[in-house]
């Protein structure tokens, strides 16, 4: 797999490329890894104002900040569409996937370390055409596209008749081609390169997990660059897939968009199950409790995530056999997520803990991915979900199990690998500092939305009847407290690296049995020039 | 009026966790529309809306249930298998039963769910004979209702939202109100066909626990039959652009006479548009 131009950088691995050669030009994936992760983490801020732009709005009844709902909606539409395409998937599947897959299975590199780049860059283009489409006309005499980031017709085609979703559309397409071309390099990785020994029921959780969700990623992907480029044909050539009109159908473009939005919310969690499994047993000085059933409850909810996507549909006008084959598929799906908790509780069960940064975002993680994930229970069940649909609940809901879930990992990950990224040591206080300011902000920002929904309040409201004002007010102090929080993050990456304590190839002791703790930290430009043999680790 | 709404936070926060656990913020809900500081769902004036609020109220239980299991759980590691309580850590890693059970007992909870769910469904989707059929059609951005002929009616009225504080009468709030609202007799079945004239937009009335996509091209229906008079508020329920907050539903439940007076009088009111093709459910009847 290493051609002649590795082989040769291999023989004085010290020698490291000129700065744009190394960052510009870049095939190392550790230093792909880092860009996606500063990547993520600017886009991420980018979305979180967003956010903060609506939370101020919706602090008080009526309009204070925007000028009109439409800008609102582009507002809610932006932080949809950057926080899942921008934030968290370049982080946790590009940064730390990048990072540690191929150190974690005893590899050199990625499989294709030139397309590696090139889906880097793509994800850049991509935002780049986004943050256009936020500057361009709309709806007509708006800026931006506002029909939120599921881009339902009529509103997406006649509805916005501007150039503002073409750009959204082509900035989907790239950020797609980028993760279909990440997928293939992270399955022929995870396949073909693995080390010597290491079986696939070795292979580490987080492994187990970028393969599931490098699947989910090339079988659903390629529906959704359909359905938008039906989107934009329909927009700029005439063709009617979703207009009536034309004896074309909105619905249908519904079902094509969840078909591909449904695994989606499995390819935002599922990293952050393998990367908690790993700090989990890392702390608990405990190997994984119940190995297999931990990766094939993963690979369930892959298989299972793609035939349930039309729970998000129940209010279209579905027949009523169709609902029920739905709410029963999408309970299904409780028992491996079930499965997966009550492991996490069992490999801490008879631990000895250590509660580092890392560990009690982890364990805060699996406490509220266990709330978020009992109200999608509520959710799967059509007829309250008839009550529930569109209103806050959701929001509540699904922030939950993403904004409590995956980010909630990703920093878990990011206190957890900083010392092994960077090769300096992070004081814990800080990364404590920060769990429990976003612990406290998270859940005064998001729990009351469980309120707002049950009380009817609809979601992707600018401006609300005044009965939901208490609620509201109390949610928009939470968000501001959780956004306070990224400033002790950075605060305590500046620290660091002011400080320069030089870290320990392995700061974690004996618990941490992953192949990038046998290396230095951070670890050299390239890694296992003499592949790793992997002796039976006792799964 | 913010100082006081502070004061009011803290009992509210206090009770919230509470009242959200047992359900019974529907006790002090206003009736047909939202109210401040409420933690459950709004007071259900159907039977089947109190069918899903019975229902929600069951998950509600069992979630808080298995939440305060999972916790419950953490805390225990938490206080023992810390690294000083328990300096040497145990190396299981497998126990078939108890694999076994967290498998069969999620399962088991998920049919006691489903059971009552499916029942539920099925009384939502298979609509019981209608006594009376309203048409209502979603516009960017309000709402039109129409009154097939061949029951007594034979016109339609477009809905719009009142912008200015004067406009409005005492018991209509801020954002809900409506000029015109769509009026239905106590006691009856009414199904509602709905469709749109552009974009997407949502029919949903909270305490009548409704709510049934407009979409242009098809024509969905439900129904409801409120057990009560009074005025039930609802609001558009998927994103349609610029006017999305703005476009709430308003229901009018009366009496059958006053909706015998309110029909006389609406033919006059609104003889300006005629009907479109009579709707054959209404018919059956």
């Amino acid at each position: 797999m290493a051609h002649a131009a590795d082989a040769a950088h291999a023989d004085h691995h010290d020698h490291l490329p000129s700065f744009w050669r190394r960052w510009f030009y870049s095939t190392n994936h550790k230093d792909i890894g880092t860009l996606y992760l500063i990547f993520g983490f600017t886009a991420g801020i980018v979305g979180g104002l967003l956010s903060i732009g609506m939370r101020l709005e919706l602090q008080e009844p009526g309009l204070q900040f925007f000028s009109n709902p439409q800008a609102f909606n582009v507002f809610v539409t932006g932080h949809g569409l950057i926080m899942v395409f921008f934030m968290v998937m370049p982080t946790l599947i590009g940064g730390f996937g990048n990072w540690f897959i191929p150190i974690m299975i005893g590899a050199p590199d990625m499989a294709f370390p030139r397309m590696n780049n090139i889906s880097f860059w793509l994800t850049v283009s991509a935002f780049a055409l986004m943050l256009c489409s936020l500057f361009v006309e709309g709806a007509p005499g708006s800026l931006g596209f506002g029909g939120g980031w599921t881009v339902y017709p009529p509103l997406s085609t006649a509805g916005h008749p501007g150039p503002a979703l073409d750009f959204g559309i082509l900035a989907l397409h790239l950020a797609g081609a980028a993760s279909i071309l990440g997928a293939i390099n992270f399955i022929t990785t995870i396949l073909n390169m693995r080390a010597p020994g290491m079986t696939l029921h070795k292979m580490p959780l987080f492994a187990w997990a970028m393969l599931v969700t490098a699947f989910l990623l090339l079988l659903s992907l390629p529906v959704l660059a359909g359905a938008i480029t039906m989107l934009l044909t329909d927009r700029n050539f005439g063709t009617t897939f979703f207009d009536p009109s034309g004896g074309g159908d909105p619905v249908l473009y519904q079902h094509l968009f969840w078909f591909f939005g449904h695994p989606e919310v499995y390819i935002m969690i599922l990293p952050a199950f393998g990367i908690v499994s790993h700090i989990i047993s890392t702390f608990s000085r405990k190997p994984i409790f119940g190995y297999l059933g931990m990766a094939y409850a993963m690979v369930a909810i892959g298989v299972v995530g793609f035939i349930v996507w039309a729970h998000h549909m129940y209010t279209v006008g579905l027949s009523l056999q169709t609902q029920a084959y739905f709410v029963f598929a999408t309970m299904v799906i409780a028992v491996p997520t079930g499965v997966k908790i009550f492991s996490w509780i069992a490999t801490m069960w008879g631990g000895s803990i250590r509660f580092t940064a890392a560990m009690q975002w982890a364990v805060g993680f699996v406490f509220l991915f266990t709330v978020g994930g009992v109200t999608g229970v509520v959710l799967a069940n059509a007829p309250v979900d008839r009550y529930m649909h569109d209103t806050y609940y959701v929001v509540a809901h699904f922030h939950y199990v993403l904004s409590l879930g995956a980010v909630f990992v990703i920093f878990a990950a990011m206190y957890y690998w900083f010392p092994k990224i960077t090769g300096y040591v992070m004081p814990e206080w800080i990364g404590k500092l920060h769990f429990w300011v976003a612990f406290i902000g998270s859940n005064v920002l998001f729990f009351p939305m469980h309120f707002l929904g049950l009380s009817g309040m609809p979601r992707r409201y600018a401006d609300y009847p005044d009965a939901f004002a208490g609620w509201n007010y109390v949610s928009s102090i939470g968000a501001y407290i959780f956004f306070a929080g990224l400033f002790i993050f950075i605060f305590g990456v500046i620290y660091s690296f002011v400080r320069k304590e030089k870290a320990a190839g392995n700061p974690w002791g004996e618990g941490a049995t992953t192949l990038e703790w046998t290396l230095s930290s951070p670890p050299p430009f390239h890694q296992f020039e003499t592949l790793p043999r992997v002796v039976d680790t006792g799964h | 009026m913010r100082i006081e709404n502070e004061r009011r936070s803290v009992t509210a926060l206090s009770t919230a966790a509470v009242a959200l656990v047992l359900g019974i913020s529907e006790a002090w809900a206003g009736v047909g529309q939202p109210s401040p500081w409420e933690t459950g769902m709004q007071e259900m004036v159907t039977e089947l809306a109190h069918g899903v609020s019975n229902f929600h109220t069951y998950l509600v239980w069992l979630i808080t249930g298995i939440c305060l299991f999972v916790l419950a759980l953490l805390l225990v590691v938490v206080a023992r298998f810390n690294e000083k309580k328990n300096p040497v850590p145990s190396k299981t890693t497998h126990h078939t039963l108890l694999e076994v059970a967290w498998t069969i007992i999620p399962v088991l909870i998920l049919v006691a769910i489903a059971i009552p769910s499916f029942r539920l469904l099925r009384q939502q989707l298979v609509p019981p004979q209608a006594d009376l059929v309203v048409k209502v059609t979603g516009y960017s951005w309000y709402w039109g209702y129409e009154y097939p002929a061949d029951q007594n009616g034979g016109f339609k009225f477009d809905s719009n939202m009142i912008t200015e504080a004067k406009d409005r009468k005492p018991d209509q709030p801020r954002l809900l109100g409506v000029d015109n609202a769509m009026v239905v007799p106590v006691g009856k079945t009414v199904l509602v066909q709905v469709t749109s004239a552009d974009v997407i937009h949502s029919f949903a009335v909270p305490s009548f626990a409704v709510k049934i996509d407009a979409i242009p091209g098809r024509l969905n229906e439900y129904w409801f039959k409120a057990d009560r008079e009074g005025v039930y508020y609802g609001q558009c329920s998927e994103l349609c652009g610029n006017g999305h907050p703005y476009m709430p539903i308003e229901i009018r439940v009366v009496s059958e006479q006053q909706y015998a007076a309110w029909l006389t009088e609406a033919k006059k009111r609104y003889a300006s548009t005629e009907g479109s093709a009579p709707l054959k459910l209404a018919t059956a009847q």
